[in-house]
């Protein structure tokens, strides 16, 4: 069964602004916060049948919540984040605690090597990719890929709107992809045609990427996905895909939605 | 014009992610050049490559801008250090491990900044001032005990000579040694360079004064009227020879003979092999050369147009010298040390019919000098080029036809 990390929104507010989306006046409804982030819970847990492990949210940190920055994991290795932002900074530590308490085998990047985690990195059975340039730093694709003996390919984000891969490149199981190709570079694209095959490749129309319709979460046939994103709903359904479109506005005002909400174990 | 440099790395999966090429081509695309000094490329998909990529630009301030723009795609500038220095233990004598200069524009970090060696030639050591603000090339003899030496490798850059912006014969930078190969666009050139040089003396601009090293085969051959021409119409500024060259020129204005040999007729003449000689010892009466000039005993010919034209002669005595003339060398590194005093300045060195000349020659050029080698004998070019002179261009060819050839294509009539 599938492991998600994931973390209540309990001290979930706009503290700072540390990209496009994130206005201090635009404040965060708590009531409707935390009904949003049960709501994906609930789908997660009920509909595509995840294990969800919770960690403990820390009060001042209020981007804990997007636990897909906790860092990266496979099989049994850990490698915690290393934020640009020295107000995300300060998650680091607990991200790195939870990870050494429940047995990860955890390896450190060297200081102010950037590295956002699961938000940055993203794999394929046969290729990992790397956003960089927005928040990750391209030298830290090298050590990764030293780590865990993995190619990584590293693609360059040019729109501070898509400031993390996952917010506009979203594999899902079976090799497709839904991503927006404005958020890269030409070389990047480039290689995104080069490395996936046209089939396999689903772009989704600018509306809906502003919605952030590639910050999806599947599990298996499953699709978690927020709400409002119909031609991409109707693009996975016609692959196959189970959609499950959520509500999840109130993380949007700080730049994030269901895949930041969670972080792959497994 | 020396270029500002820098070395970066790239590694990770470069290849695949056209990172290495989004680097090289905002490299380019900002106008600057570069060369893959190292690439290794993972055998593997999982396997990282790695490039190590000289970044050039015509200046320091768009050096800076091009490595701001590559470095958030993993391009790291390499770590580097200043050049170690150890003071020389004796007089000439150098700290072992001197490092030795090869004749191309090379530079030293000296506290963090690079600074040029001044008066580079190949075989020579460098030598950094007590301040440590200036480097200078310096050859082994002419060291003093205490002097500050760089040694090793590191700190130390050599920088590639750029291509010519004239699309002449100097353009390809290659030795080319054939007997084989026409020679009439190759003079053509060389008649068009010094043509601009003579243009560019006359407006004041450094360097551009054209040196021509040459052996007697220029009397023997029947070049003597051709060079003399060329010295007098102002395209020669330096020149360096031996005894022999100043004394069969003098020798043929005194006696109509060269080692003996009527000029015009081709034959010996009677006692003829001690004209040469009867020459020789008349100058030493006089005194100098330009003292034999200025009385008017010599009033024509290579070395009477050099006096009257104020050419810098160098003349480097060699084992087998009669006399030798006054004004001769004989001192084999003040002859050298005479030479190299002169070359600042040279634009062009022309080196004809002398093997030896010729190899001193270009062992004392920088490479940014565009030289041509002139023997009928293909070896002397050749064994210039395998000494390092790459940049000469070879013509085998007979001195005199040179000569008469390029007097003819700067507008020498006879």
């Amino acid at each position: 069964m599938s492991r998600l990390l994931v973390c209540p929104p309990d001290y979930f507010s706009i503290d700072y602004e540390i990209n496009p989306w994130m206005r201090l006046s635009n404040a965060v409804d708590p009531e409707r916060a935390r009904a949003q982030w049960h709501g994906l819970m609930r789908a997660l847990e009920e509909e595509t049948g995840v294990f969800l492990e919770r960690m403990q949210p820390v009060p001042g940190l209020p981007d804990m919540v997007f636990t897909a920055n906790a860092g990266v994991v496979v099989g049994n290795r850990a490698v915690p984040s290393r934020f640009r932002h020295p107000e995300r900074q300060r998650e680091e530590r607990y991200f790195e605690d939870w990870f050494r308490d429940h047995g990860y085998e955890v390896a450190l990047l060297e200081n102010g090597l950037y590295f956002e985690g699961a938000g940055d990195l993203l794999g394929f059975p046969d290729a990992w990719f790397g956003g960089y340039r927005q928040r990750s730093d391209i030298r830290a694709y090298a050590r990764l890929s030293e780590i865990f003996g993995r190619e990584i390919i590293p693609l360059e984000l040019v729109d501070g709107r898509f400031y993390h891969l996952d917010t506009c490149f979203c594999p899902f199981s079976g090799g497709d992809l839904l991503y927006y190709p404005p958020a890269f570079d030409p070389y990047a694209q480039a290689v995104i045609e080069d490395r996936i095959e046209k089939p396999r490749r689903f772009v989704v129309p600018t509306s809906e990427a502003l919605r952030f319709a590639c910050n999806a979460v599947c599990v298996g046939k499953h699709i978690a996905l927020p709400e409002g994103c119909p031609e991409t709903m109707a693009l996975l359904e016609a692959r196959g895909y189970e959609t499950h479109p959520l509500p999840l506005d109130e993380f949007m005002k700080a730049g994030g939605s269901a895949k930041c909400l969670t972080l792959a174990l497994d | 014009m020396i270029q500002a440099q820098e070395t970066v790395v790239l590694q990770g999966h470069i290849i695949d992610s056209l990172i290495l090429a989004k680097v090289l081509d905002t490299i380019l695309m900002m106008g600057g050049t570069f060369d893959l000094s190292e690439m290794r490329i993972g055998t593997t998909r999982g396997e990282p490559s790695r490039a190590k990529i000289i970044v050039r630009a015509s200046s320091t301030a768009l050096l800076e801008e091009i490595l701001e723009a590559i470095q958030p795609h993993g391009a790291s500038i390499e770590r580097e250090s200043d050049c170690v220095l150890l003071p020389a233990p004796a007089n000439g004598v150098l700290p072992d491990m001197f490092y030795a200069t090869t004749h191309l524009p090379t530079q030293v970090r000296l506290r963090g900044r690079w600074i040029e060696v001044e008066g580079i030639e190949m075989d020579v050591a460098v030598r950094v001032d007590a301040g440590l603000t200036a480097a200078k090339a310096v050859p082994m003899g002419a060291v003093r005990r205490g002097d500050l030496i760089v040694v090793g490798r590191e700190g130390i850059r050599v920088l590639p000579l750029q291509r010519p912006k004239e699309r002449d014969v100097f353009g390809f930078m290659e030795a080319q040694v054939s007997s084989e190969r026409p020679h009439g666009h190759i003079i053509v050139d060389i008649a068009r360079r010094m043509r601009a040089l003579r243009d560019d003396r006359e407006a004041g601009k450094e360097g551009s004064d054209v040196l021509l090293a040459g052996g007697p085969a220029i009397i023997h051959a029947g070049g003597r009227e051709a060079l003399t021409w060329l010295i007098e119409s102002g395209f020669i500024q330096v020149l360096f020879g031996g005894n022999a060259l100043a004394a069969h020129d003098m020798e043929a204005h005194l006696f109509g003979t060269s080692l003996g040999y009527r000029l015009s007729a081709g034959r010996a003449v009677p006692h003829g092999h001690e004209n040469h000689l009867r020459t020789i010892n008349r100058i030493r009466a006089i005194g100098s050369i330009e003292q034999a000039v200025r009385s008017g005993v010599i009033t024509e010919g290579i070395m009477a147009a050099c006096v009257r034209r104020g050419v810098r002669i160098v003349l480097a005595g060699s084992i087998r010298d009669d006399g030798p003339l006054p004004g001769v060398i004989t001192d084999t590194m003040a002859a050298q040390a005479a030479m190299r005093a002169a070359l600042p300045g040279v634009g062009l060195a022309l080196l004809v019919a002398s093997t030896l000349h010729a190899v001193a020659t270009g062992n004392l050029l920088p490479a940014t000098v565009p030289t041509v080698c002139v023997d009928v004998n293909p070896a002397v070019p050749t064994k210039l080029a395998d000494r390092g002179s790459f940049q000469a261009v070879g013509l085998v060819m007979d001195a005199a036809s040179f000569l008469r050839e390029l007097a003819r294509e700067l507008g020498w009539k006879a």
